[in-house]
């Protein structure tokens, strides 16, 4: 009974952009929690009125190239911190977890004049590469990494096996489902950023849907909520259906990373 | 060949394969360290250095002035408006989160038919980005539409303007907060339940106590060191809040959800007022760095860890 009252009221809210996202103008402003019938009108207006196809494109793209890098960088390092020993590694090692202790926005400022300053203004690399370095991900591959015996990767090296061939031979498989549910947390990261590219893009040729949101939300389509909600709901469907397919992978692997 | 040489061939092979490996390691690390430098310990030591001088409209470092845009920023309303801002929304929103987190996790963690759904159900907002879910909030805020003000009328209490009132906007603003949080904050709690040793509530059953006993004695001290991390990560989230301070209230009414990162962004973007954004982004930092010391210190003396 509590589970149900307080499961009700969780997803009352999004449920509720769904239901908006059907009704007609009437509907919405009576206050009617049901739509009396499903009509796809809002959607067809809401694609109508702003480039919402050139958002969700730019939004795809910008998720996919973060986190592609992510993945790479990540896995190359950790790479390097499970299986290359060499000097200094220790004290790179605690560089990483400096890196989680200076919050992204404190540095905004000057990342936007060095990102305006390499032309990146408008532009995927501006909105992608200055995210690819990631320590928790690098961590989070680490804890998996060294569940693989050394002597293996020693073994490896002397039969003359390529690092490459060592990597997606014997490491991906062991770590493929940490690997997607990095995958998973990246992509929803990434999907969901706001501030960095509201600072970063400035027309609709480049914006995300996010910054897609804000705009139809401040433009004279705000007062007409199924509309809205039809652009909410395209927003947010995405990753509604990646976090259903991977919510157990992504809690699995991030209680890992919260307790190793 | 004598021994002599055989011992120095050894360590030309040992020293070149220290350098092989050196070369790999690093290797491997630098495009990780490159971004890192350009992206985050550049722009953090630029930040500290702006933050001590007079800049003009682009940003550009024209005078030394030393502590002085600190001095100013403690000497304006505006800035003390926006601390304790920032210090309420941490307090709203961070213990009440990790509550009502704690409580969905201990609801969901039961062994019933269909318990899949409902953990789906609570962890949906980690799928919801931060202006759809403003976007979404702001119609229920709506005064005149909003389901909030049709209920308080069901109840014949007069309307509330929830987001331009200046006694409302911030309290309506972490209430949303709380609801977009929720989701993540589930996840991991859920996991850190779920690791719980089962044995411990098998001798609990034998011995035959209270759920309440069991509540105190196991789970939440079991619980601790996932707690532990999921204050941490919240309260850093909280000083981080940017979008739907943004979408819902533009800092506003009367300043009254001004928090850091929104006043940052406004300073920095709007008045173009760089050396004051900069001081309070340093302000951030130290913030951000406090609570993680903080924490790692009590964390390590009270938490229990298995």
């Amino acid at each position: 009974m509590t589970l149900t009252v307080s499961g009700l009221v969780m997803v009352f809210p999004i449920l509720y952009a769904f239901l908006i996202s059907f009704m007609q103008g009437g509907e919405v402003l009576q206050g009617s929690l049901w739509p009396e019938t499903f009509s796809l009108a809002n959607f067809v207006s809401a694609f109508d009125r702003v480039p919402l196809l050139t958002y969700l494109w730019n939004s795809l793209m910008v998720s996919v190239l973060i986190m592609a890098g992510q993945l790479v960088l990540c896995s190359l390092a950790a790479f390097a911190f499970v299986f290359v020993e060499f000097k200094g590694r220790e004290w790179i090692f605690y560089l990483f977890i400096s890196t989680m202790m200076i919050p992204w926005e404190a540095t905004m400022v000057p990342n936007f004049q060095t990102v305006q300053s390499l032309g990146w203004l408008n532009s995927y690399a501006g909105l992608t590469i200055p995210f690819f370095a990631m320590a928790f991900g690098t961590f989070l591959l680490r804890q998996q990494f060294k569940t693989i015996p050394k002597e293996l990767y020693e073994a490896s090296q002397i039969a003359g096996i390529s690092k490459l061939r060592f990597f997606t031979g014997v490491v991906l498989p062991v770590v493929k489902t940490t690997m997607t549910t990095l995958a998973i947390y990246s992509f929803l990261t990434a999907w969901n950023m706001y501030l960095w590219p509201l600072l970063v893009t400035n027309n609709e040729a480049n914006r995300t849907v996010q910054i897609g949101l804000k705009q139809m939300q401040t433009q004279e389509i705000a007062s007409d909520w199924g509309v809205v909600m039809a652009g909410v709901v395209m927003v947010i469907l995405p990753t509604l259906i990646l976090l259903f397919a991977g919510q157990k992978r992504l809690q699995e692997g991030l209680t890992q990373g919260a307790l190793k | 060949m004598t021994t002599i040489q055989h011992e120095l061939a050894d360590r030309h092979v040992e020293r070149k394969r220290a350098w092989s490996n050196w070369a790999t390691g690093m290797l491997f690390l630098l495009p990780s360290l490159l971004l890192f430098g350009v992206f985050l310990f550049y722009p953090m030591v630029r930040t500290v250095y702006l933050s001590l001088f007079l800049t003009d409209s682009q940003g550009v470092p024209i005078v030394f002035v030393g502590w002085e845009n600190f001095l100013n920023l403690f000497q304006s309303t505006s800035f003390q408006i926006s601390a304790k801002a920032t210090a309420l929304f941490v307090l709203y929103t961070v213990p009440a989160g990790i509550v009502l987190a704690t409580a969905l996790a201990i609801l969901a963690n039961q062994k019933l038919r269909g318990i899949g759904l409902f953990r789906t159900m609570f962890s949906a907002t980690m799928g919801m980005s931060v202006a759809a879910s403003s976007v979404i909030w702001m119609f229920l805020f709506n005064p005149s539409i909003g389901l909030f003000n049709r209920i308080l009328a069901a109840l014949n209490i007069p309307g509330v303007q929830w987001l331009l009132d200046p006694q409302y906007a911030l309290l309506s603003v972490s209430i949303a907060t709380i609801w977009m949080n929720t989701g993540f904050a589930f996840l991991i709690l859920l996991g850190g339940l779920q690791n719980i040793d089962q044995s411990l509530y098998e001798s609990a059953r034998i011995a035959g106590v209270s759920e309440s006993y069991k509540l105190r004695k196991i789970t939440l001290p079991m619980l601790s060191p996932t707690l532990f991390f999921v204050t941490t990560v919240s309260l850093i989230n909280a000083f981080q809040t940017f979008g739907q301070i943004d979408l819902l209230t533009k800092g506003g009414p009367m300043e009254s959800t001004n928090v850091i990162v929104y006043s940052i962004y406004k300073d920095a973007f709007i008045n173009y007022n760089v050396g004051s954004a900069s001081a309070q982004a340093v302000l951030l930092f130290v913030a951000v760095l406090v609570v993680t010391v903080l924490q790692f210190k009590i964390g390590e003396r009270k938490v229990h860890y298995q």
